[in-house]
């Protein structure tokens, strides 16, 4: 396993979701782990608070995760999956106001590089508006 | 009875009469939602008060506060849509609220109040905005000032009832500039927000139950 930020993605669809891990995976190997989720409980198009705070949970070390959301309940849900982890993994827990895509692959390069989070999250943000 | 939050039995009346409204007008909230947003209000917020409905009993055991909180918690996990942040949001910072505080009417104002500030906080979003925030914040008001004024029940539920349908008709002619309706730009101009319409539903279906059940 290696020490640096871990990315999770989350969209309302999951084959957004997995076309975006794909993405970065052929960008950066196994250098960052990468956990994606998408999709409401049933399956339609949303996306789910528990499986946020599994795959943050998965992916979770020292050093971070980056979030990277599509559409609003992407985002509040995840807020909220980070607000349920354990106290002293919050701070680590970041959500990047990035598009998904473009900000993921950024966000996981600039990662594979050894880059802290707050490095990792302002390379994903640089993307946005 | 004197107060608006007492017993396992109006906890259960209280979800069954929610779980109704949203099941009996869920095509309302998805064509609303459909006009000017993503089209699944309807469908979320059936998800989310069908789970509260199946865990009715082991709510209405809990305490009022309790029971909100874990409410809430239901909905964040059901819901899947944003309005399961959104109202998960509000009831559980209702029911951390009045976790303490002795059961009465003014502590019903202030929980609600903190509820209404977690959903302000959590959609990054006042009224004016074209969300339920339009329904929320003039009911808050009624409720507050009913408090204050020591109203009646009948009168304070009037008030609230009206504060509900009025702010949802006021949600007509805005602009939105939060969420997925506010992608359409002018275009959402002239819809009412489906947000709006099930937080009027569900405060019109708590108004009915405390007004047939809780006596003063």
């Amino acid at each position: 396993m290696n020490n640096n930020v871990a990315i999770v993605i989350v969209s309302h669809s999951i084959d957004v979701a997995k076309g975006t891990a794909d993405m970065v995976r052929q960008m950066v190997g196994d250098e960052v782990r990468i956990a994606w989720c998408g999709g409401n409980p049933d399956g339609g198009l949303g996306t789910s608070m528990p499986d946020i705070k599994r795959c943050i949970e998965t992916v979770y070390g020292p050093r971070g995760v980056a979030v990277l959301v599509d559409l609003g309940g992407a985002e509040t849900n995840s807020e909220i999956a980070i607000e349920l982890l354990p106290g002293q993994w919050q701070q680590n827990v970041v959500i990047c106001n990035a598009p998904i895509v473009e900000g993921a692959v950024m966000a996981a390069t600039e990662a594979a590089g050894g880059s802290d989070l707050a490095k990792v999250r302002a390379t994903a943000e640089e993307l946005s508006p | 009875m004197s107060t608006l939050i007492t017993s396992t039995q109006l906890t259960a009346r209280l979800i069954e009469a929610t779980a109704a409204t949203i099941d009996a007008h869920a095509d309302l909230l998805t064509g609303l939602d459909q006009a000017i947003g993503d089209g699944d209000h309807g469908l979320n917020m059936k998800r989310g008060f069908s789970a509260i409905r199946e865990a009715a009993e082991e709510l209405a055991a809990l305490a009022p506060a309790e029971a909100l909180v874990k409410a809430g918690l239901i909905l964040v996990s059901k819901v899947g849509g944003a309005s399961g942040p959104l109202y998960g949001s509000l009831l559980m910072a209702m029911g951390k609220s009045g976790a303490a505080r002795t059961p009465d009417r003014a502590t019903v104002a202030t929980m609600f109040a903190d509820g209404v500030a977690a959903v302000k906080k959590r959609g990054k979003a006042q009224a004016g905005e074209k969300t339920m925030l339009e329904v929320l914040v003039p009911v808050l008001a009624a409720l507050s000032d009913g408090v204050d004024n020591d109203m009646p029940l009948a009168t304070l539920l009037d008030r609230i009832r009206k504060a509900a349908r009025g702010g949802l008709e006021a949600s007509r002619p805005l602009l939105a500039t939060k969420g997925r309706a506010s992608f359409l730009g002018d275009r959402s101009i002239g819809h009412l927000d489906p947000g709006a319409q099930s937080s009027c539903l569900l405060v019109d279906a708590i108004c009915n139950v405390i007004e047939k059940d809780v006596t003063q």
